[in-house]
């Protein structure tokens, strides 16, 4: 376990690193941030850019400024956003619990809804549960993910005025861009429960259990769903990871404090310091998530701990 | 009291099963009394399963209708009773254990908490009272050191200890019925004689009555009172198990029991025969087929085949760093011959390493040390050009010949493939008529060709798989169990159709199986394995009529005999194959071998 954990903590520092070096080099291929910085602002002469370049930073070569931020990594000091100029630190602090509370809020009810009605699905296979079940599902796949938001807010905010239409605050705040997220993934995860029940049900074990005079609900519950476990685990790990790209459209639609806001605002001015520090950050929290994934493993799975 | 004046625990009056449109069972009716066995025969397909799961009201999860009939036990039918009044039943009265010992335990729980449940649900035991009970009941099935293995996981037990706990815990409520589909089917012979002995002891002290279904007659002669025979769904016979074998009555039964392979049918014989088939032409059996003497074997010529010091070795933990810690021997030191027109038989229990010979001569495997040659020139010597023509010159067949196939492509794509990879024959025609030849030549017609692997049954499956061996024209083919997925009627059918290929083409076979009468059969010489080494090796009638190792003897005495006159075997052998997997520098001794009569060679004891 120990050699397990070194291994990980490694492959996370690699991971880190190769992805911001990336990021940082490509950003800095779109422009001058001094210029951004500029824009609408009048006239400028070559000395006010220089001096801003010098001001900000970004005068010294790539590779200079890359060792930089990697030295602020370790004593968690990004440095100062370009816009503002507020502690990028405080700015991730502030972004990261919106992220993750609204992340963690959607992946819930699309695990709890997704799981019975995928097993409703396979138990019933070919049948009008299943059909229908399968219909929603397609359903659900076909929205474009700020289509549904913007309709949502439609309907609860603008029409019945039942729900704010964006902004974090109370847990009514959270029911719409939850909502959007949870149905777009259910739709996925159904299917995936589906199939992945589909292939256990057949197994013998699972006539054992029956042949043993157990309920319906613990043969399927109990005996089937713990061996679906371990595709469906792997498929939640990765959907986390992409939940955090996707979820930039919704934060925008509703107005959401998280990562995502940030990100969009970092790229739109070349904030070099908050782009950097996002990106390193949803890399940690990608590589953490896995991370878990793995230990979910031997726990689910006794042939794997034993390995 | 004689048997029919008893009151049956269990009656099936006039069943019939229905999936769809299809008729799988039709009017079966059959009693099992307490503490008698009554077995169900009958090939795939023949409804003998379905009829097991209907007992138990399992098979209306897959979808069974029950067209008619009555099933009793007790005093109600069991037909009418609710899946809720079923669920009362099953586990607690009427148990089962079924084929697959492998897949039969849920394998992300621990033995105990398995055995546990059923007695926690139905005995409305505590947790703790539940697991000193499943302890009892693995001592019970003589499983040592059952304290420890009720902490452990399924798949860190062999096959034959799974299917020891799936009896422990089909016991574990004392079921007035058990019933047991093809319990034995997938396990070695000396596992199946522990398995079967375990099963006779326990229903004489529990008094239970039995339903045991199998394909296998010498098992049915161990362990049945009472036979039913089955065909296409229905009973063709029915009676006392001597009777059965004694003086079979239905034409379906006499075929069945010519076809099956008895151990010592040979003896006295110097060559392999190739024997006439009894099959049932218009409901008659007949006799169809010549007679022959299989002298194909040429050992004036050189080896065409030739294995020394053979060692496998896999790699099974290592430390952090890559440093292997500990090795699996699979094959160590093993060397044979394989001459012209010659069948030589890898015989041994599961893990004995024949898989991994077969594979490593075609080179599907990478030998440790040790040196293969082929035609006298050392693969090691040969050019990859010439080690890929290899591939043409020998050919494998599979056990299973469902999984052997490409689902997705033709019969006829298949069997052209090794033709087009070596490109033996040009022009699309002239590989079709070779295909057409090759599928004629197997028992099968042209038109087969265009069809797809799921149209064809299984023996007709393996057809396939031979004449896509026969496609690239080779002077070796090695069979790795390719009959033990068959149905002993089929099976007799395709020994004949190696041995007729044999004669015609001069084929070499390394034929792989676990199946002794089989291999008494058909092949002129026999090494049998055991853990990676050679323990015995000699012509057929040295190794089957004066065995000398204590291992080839267990073996032989392991065969179930399929007489039900003969005294049944009582011995009970206790013990496990030992884990090959060793620490690296604790390799297995290496056996030397002793020639006590010319070409009978025996391992010393280490």
């Amino acid at each position: 376990m120990a050699g397990f954990l070194v291994k990980r903590f490694l492959q996370a520092i690699f991971v880190v690193i190769a992805i911001t070096l990336l990021v940082s080099f490509a950003i800095r291929l779109t422009g001058d941030p001094a210029v951004t910085m500029f824009q609408g602002g009048g006239s400028m002469t070559e000395d006010d850019l220089a001096r801003i370049r010098a001001a900000l930073g970004t005068d010294k070569p790539f590779f200079v400024q890359y060792f930089d931020f990697l030295k602020g990594i370790i004593t968690l000091d990004f440095g100062r956003s370009f816009v503002g100029g507020t502690q990028v630190s405080t700015l991730i602090g502030n972004a990261v619990p919106a992220t993750l509370m609204l992340a963690f809020v959607s992946m819930a009810i699309s695990i709890v809804l997704s799981i019975p009605l995928g097993i409703m699905a396979a138990t019933s296979r070919g049948k009008g549960l299943d059909q229908a079940i399968r219909i929603f599902s397609l359903i659900g796949l076909s929205f474009p993910n700020f289509w549904l938001a913007t309709m949502l807010v439609l309907l609860f905010s603008i029409t019945l005025g039942l729900l704010p239409p964006s902004g974090m605050g109370g847990i009514q705040s959270y029911i719409m861009p939850g909502a959007t997220m949870a149905i777009i993934l259910t739709a996925t995860n159904v299917r995936l429960v589906r199939t992945t029940m589909l292939d256990t049900l057949q197994s013998q074990y699972v006539m054992v259990a029956r042949a043993k005079g157990l309920s319906e609900t613990t043969v399927l519950y109990k005996h089937a769903l713990r061996n679906c476990a371990i595709p469906l685990v792997t498929y939640f790990g990765l959907q986390f990871g992409s939940l955090l790209g996707g979820i930039v459209v919704i934060e925008r639609v509703f107005n959401w404090p998280g990562l995502g806001t940030l990100a969009f605002d970092a790229v739109g001015a070349r904030d070099y310091p908050v782009l950097q520090a996002v990106i390193t950050v949803l890399s940690l929290l990608i590589v953490g998530i896995n991370l878990l994934v793995d230990i979910a493993y031997g726990l689910i799975d006794p042939r794997i701990r034993t390995e | 009291m004689t048997i029919e004046q008893a009151k049956p625990l269990l009656a099936v009056e006039g069943l019939s099963v229905e999936f769809g449109n299809s008729r799988v069972v039709d009017d079966l009716s059959f009693t099992v009394h307490p503490g008698k066995t009554v077995a169900i025969v009958g090939e795939s397909g023949s409804g003998k399963s379905v009829t097991s799961l209907s007992i138990m009201r399992l098979a209306d999860t897959m979808g069974a209708k029950f067209a008619a009939g009555r099933i009793v036990f007790g005093d109600r039918d069991l037909l009418k009773a609710s899946q809720k009044e079923m669920r009362t039943i099953r586990g607690k009265e009427i148990a089962m254990i079924f084929q697959e010992p492998m897949t039969s335990l849920n394998p992300v729980f621990t033995i105990g908490d398995q055995i546990c449940e059923v007695l926690m649900l139905h005995e409305k035991m505590g947790k703790s009272a539940a697991m000193a009970e499943a302890r009892r009941l693995l001592d019970m099935v003589r499983l040592p050191d059952s304290e420890q293995l009720l902490k452990r996981y399924p798949h860190q037990l062999s096959g034959g200890m799974r299917q020891r706990v799936m009896i422990a815990m089909a016991l574990a409520c004392r079921p007035k019925l058990l019933i047991a589909d093809e319990p034995t089917t997938a396990l070695d012979v000396t596992i199946q004689a522990q398995i079967l002995t375990i099963m006779r002891e326990l229903q004489k002290d529990l008094g239970m009555g039995m339903v045991f279904i199998t394909h296998d007659m010498g098992v049915v002669a161990e362990m049945a009172d009472e036979v039913v025979v089955m065909w296409k769904g229905k009973k063709v016979e029915q009676g006392p198990v001597s009777q059965i074998f004694a003086d079979p009555q239905h034409p379906y039964t006499r075929t069945l029991l010519a076809a099956v392979p008895r151990l010592g049918s040979m003896t006295g014989e110097e060559f392999p025969k190739r024997l006439p088939l009894t099959v049932l032409e218009n409901d008659v059996p007949t006799v169809v087929g010549e007679e022959r003497v299989q002298d194909t074997a040429r050992y004036n010529e050189v080896p065409l085949l030739s294995v020394k010091d053979l060692f496998v070795r896999f790699d099974m933990r290592k430390t952090m760093l890559g440093k292997v810690t500990h090795r699996l021997s699979a094959v160590s030191k093993v060397g044979f011959d394989i001459y012209p027109g010659e069948t030589l038989a890898l015989v041994g229990e599961s893990g004995s390493g024949k898989s991994t010979i077969g594979r490593t001569i075609q080179q599907l495997q990478t030998a440790h040390s040790g040196e293969i040659s082929f035609n006298g020139r050392s693969y090691s010597a040969m050019s990859a050009a010439e080690r890929f023509r290899m591939r043409q010159e020998v050919q494998y067949i599979f056990q299973d010949p469902f999984a052997s196939l490409d689902p997705r492509k033709t019969v006829g794509f298949s069997i052209a493939e090794p033709i087009n990879t070596h490109g033996l024959i040009s022009g699309g025609k002239a590989v079709r008529r070779r295909v057409d030849e090759l599928l004629e030549r197997v028992g099968l017609s042209s038109a087969h060709a265009d069809r797809y692997p799921h149209e064809f049954s299984g023996g007709q499956r393996q057809r396939i798989c031979i004449a896509r061996a026969l496609a690239s024209d080779p002077k070796l083919i090695i069979a790795d169990e390719a009959l033990s997925a068959l149905d002993v009627s089929i099976q007799a059918q395709i020994i004949n159709l190696f041995m007729d290929l044999q004669a015609e083409r001069g084929l070499a076979y390394l034929f792989i199986s676990h199946d002794m009468a089989v291999v008494e059969k058909m092949s002129h010489r026999v090494a049998v394995l055991y853990l990676g080494q050679i323990m015995e090796m000699g012509s057929r009638r040295q190794i089957f009529e004066t065995p000398r190792h204590a291992y080839t003897r267990r073996l032989l005495s392991a065969v179930p005999v399929a007489d039900p006159s003969a005294e049944r075997n009582v011995t009970l052998m206790e013990g496990e194959i030992p884990n090959p997997v060793r620490r690296v520098g604790d390799e297995p001794a290496i056996l030397a071998h002793e020639e006590i009569d010319p070409g009978h060679f025996v391992a010393k004891s280490a």
